[in-house]
């Protein structure tokens, strides 16, 4: 479903991405952890097309992104919906023009679908009957649940998350990884979820890769990341402050 | 040595800067107008641009103005009392408000008003990751936030323009006609045999470049927001000052040619 060969990105003179080799089947879920600015989020703005890579390819549905024209790009894009970390709501619109943005711009439906197709996404995220309200007015976990919403709105094949449980308590965290999951079940949807949030991982996750130092230096189960022998891995998964990860920031400071 | 390399590495960057912006601009506004034509053609989209920068200006432009009116009026007969000569003061502040006054003073209002608003939504929208929400909805920014605001700017800023030249005179003749002792008929027939056809063309004609100038400018600066609410305030600011600069070289510019075009 989405095949990520050798891509390599530098952002402000330094290497982001190095080299990055991924395979995504269709139907799973795959989450990516690693330490913040890693790369996690630049690599899903390369799936979506937003970011082209300084070498590389990125397949999506066997389709070079990088290698589209605007028009075949946007079609992609349509397939695909993304959460981003702070909900990047449009805060002009409510949050039934927010939801039912892509649909508004893209679709030519009736009113009355329009509505209904609105309704129904808000209602998968449990956020019924809150269209009228304006972005500031919810908090944060509301606002994630609304882009969420607002990604399923027009039907994807592919979801990805950008953070989906950071800045929210547990309890908020844990019903966005239930509702993470839910979504795949119902939905059938393939899932890339970028997180540093372990326990979200694991809950989450069919497969865990780390990204590191611009590439993915592990790649499997819950249960193999869990059991890895890898020390960067391991002090990353066990959130220890000594270990390779850290040393090596000490060795370069 | 050493401060001469400093100057030119120096004033290589300021170069650099200096082109990047500009380049930066032209491709803004080509992108800006192509994709205004380019389907689909959002009405609605224009008309809240027309509001929010045209109808929503109506208060301060009004008071500007007025002011401006009352303002040059009083100067203007300091000097036309001692020799004698109120009654130019009718055709000298008609002259001066339609060709000069009005359209620079209504420009320089909405850069302030609309074009720090602009640059300030656009670079919240940046920070906030708003931008790239459009793209992955499949939605150009461009032709999303750029064309509608650059249409409405180069339809609005006229017909401010134009207003804002009522209101001065009006401003004005209250002062003439109230305070100095002109009687109205004579203020209005001075002003109507003051102001020719081309007086209105020229002083209105250059405010379609003005809202050009303050669209692609604060928009462009919007776009290039870093950092968070720091780096917003930075690019409204820079939007402010690079959109007077550039509309006060613009005027420059057009009363040259209009002085050469029609003498």
């Amino acid at each position: 479903m989405i095949e990520i060969k050798d891509l390599s990105k530098s952002l402000g003179g330094r290497r982001v991405l190095n080299g990055l080799n991924l395979n995504i089947e269709k139907g799973i879920t795959c989450v990516i952890i690693g330490r913040s600015g890693c790369g996690k989020s630049v690599l899903l703005k390369h799936i979506v097309g937003i970011l082209k890579p300084d070498s590389g390819q990125v397949f999506v549905k066997s389709e070079e992104v990088n290698r589209l024209n605007d028009r075949q790009l946007n079609m992609l894009r349509l397939k695909m919906g993304m959460v981003f970390q702070g909900g990047a709501l449009f805060d002009s619109m409510t949050v039934a023009e927010n939801v039912g943005f892509g649909l508004i711009e893209h679709d030519h439906l009736t009113h009355k679908d329009l509505l209904r197709r609105i309704e129904d996404s808000l209602c998968l995220v449990g956020l019924s009957g809150i269209g009228n309200l304006m972005p500031s007015e919810l908090s944060g976990g509301m606002k994630k649940r609304v882009s969420l919403a607002r990604a399923l709105c027009i039907r994807p094949e592919i979801i990805l998350y950008d953070e989906p449980t950071t800045g929210v308590d547990p309890i908020t965290a844990d019903s966005i990884n239930e509702l993470i999951m839910e979504l795949h079940d119902k939905l059938k949807v393939t899932s890339i979820v970028v997180t540093h949030d372990m326990t979200s991982a694991y809950k989450v996750g069919d497969r865990i890769a780390m990204l590191y130092h611009g590439r993915i230096i592990a790649e499997g189960t819950p249960q193999d990341i869990q059991k890895t022998d890898n020390p960067v891995v391991h002090q990353f998964i066990n959130g220890l402050a000594k270990g390779p990860i850290t040393e090596t920031v000490e060795h370069l400071k | 040595m050493i401060s001469i390399e400093k100057f030119f590495i120096n004033f290589g960057q300021k170069a650099m800067v200096f082109f990047y912006f500009f380049g930066g601009m032209t491709t803004l506004t080509f992108r800006g107008f192509y994709l205004l034509f380019a389907s689909p053609f959002k009405k609605d989209r224009i008309f809240e641009q027309i509001k929010k920068a045209g109808f929503d200006s109506l208060p301060i432009v009004s008071l500007v103005a007025l002011f401006i009116g009352f303002i040059f009026a009083l100067q203007t007969a300091y000097f036309m009392q001692r020799i004698g000569s109120e009654i130019y003061i009718a055709s000298l502040v008609a002259l001066s408000l339609v060709r000069e006054l009005g359209p620079v003073i209504t420009a320089l209002v909405v850069a302030g008003r609309v074009g720090a608003s602009i640059t300030a939504e656009i670079g919240t929208m940046q920070v906030t990751e708003q931008i790239d929400a459009l793209e992955t909805f499949a939605t150009n920014p461009i032709q999303y936030l750029v064309a509608p605001r650059l249409l409405a700017l180069c339809i609005v800023l006229p017909l401010l323009t134009l207003y804002a030249d009522a209101v001065g005179i009006f401003g004005s003749y209250l002062i003439c006609v109230f305070k100095l002792g002109i009687s109205s008929a004579m203020y209005l027939n001075v002003t109507r045999e003051a102001l020719l056809y081309k007086d209105l063309f020229t002083g209105t004609f250059k405010t379609i470049f003005f809202g050009m100038i303050i669209a692609i400018v604060s928009c462009y600066e919007g776009f290039n927001v870093q950092g968070g609410a720091e780096g917003v305030g930075k690019a409204t600011m820079q939007s402010v000052v690079k959109s007077f600069i550039l509309i006060i070289v613009a005027d420059c510019f057009f009363t040259a040619l209009f002085y050469f075009i029609f003498p």
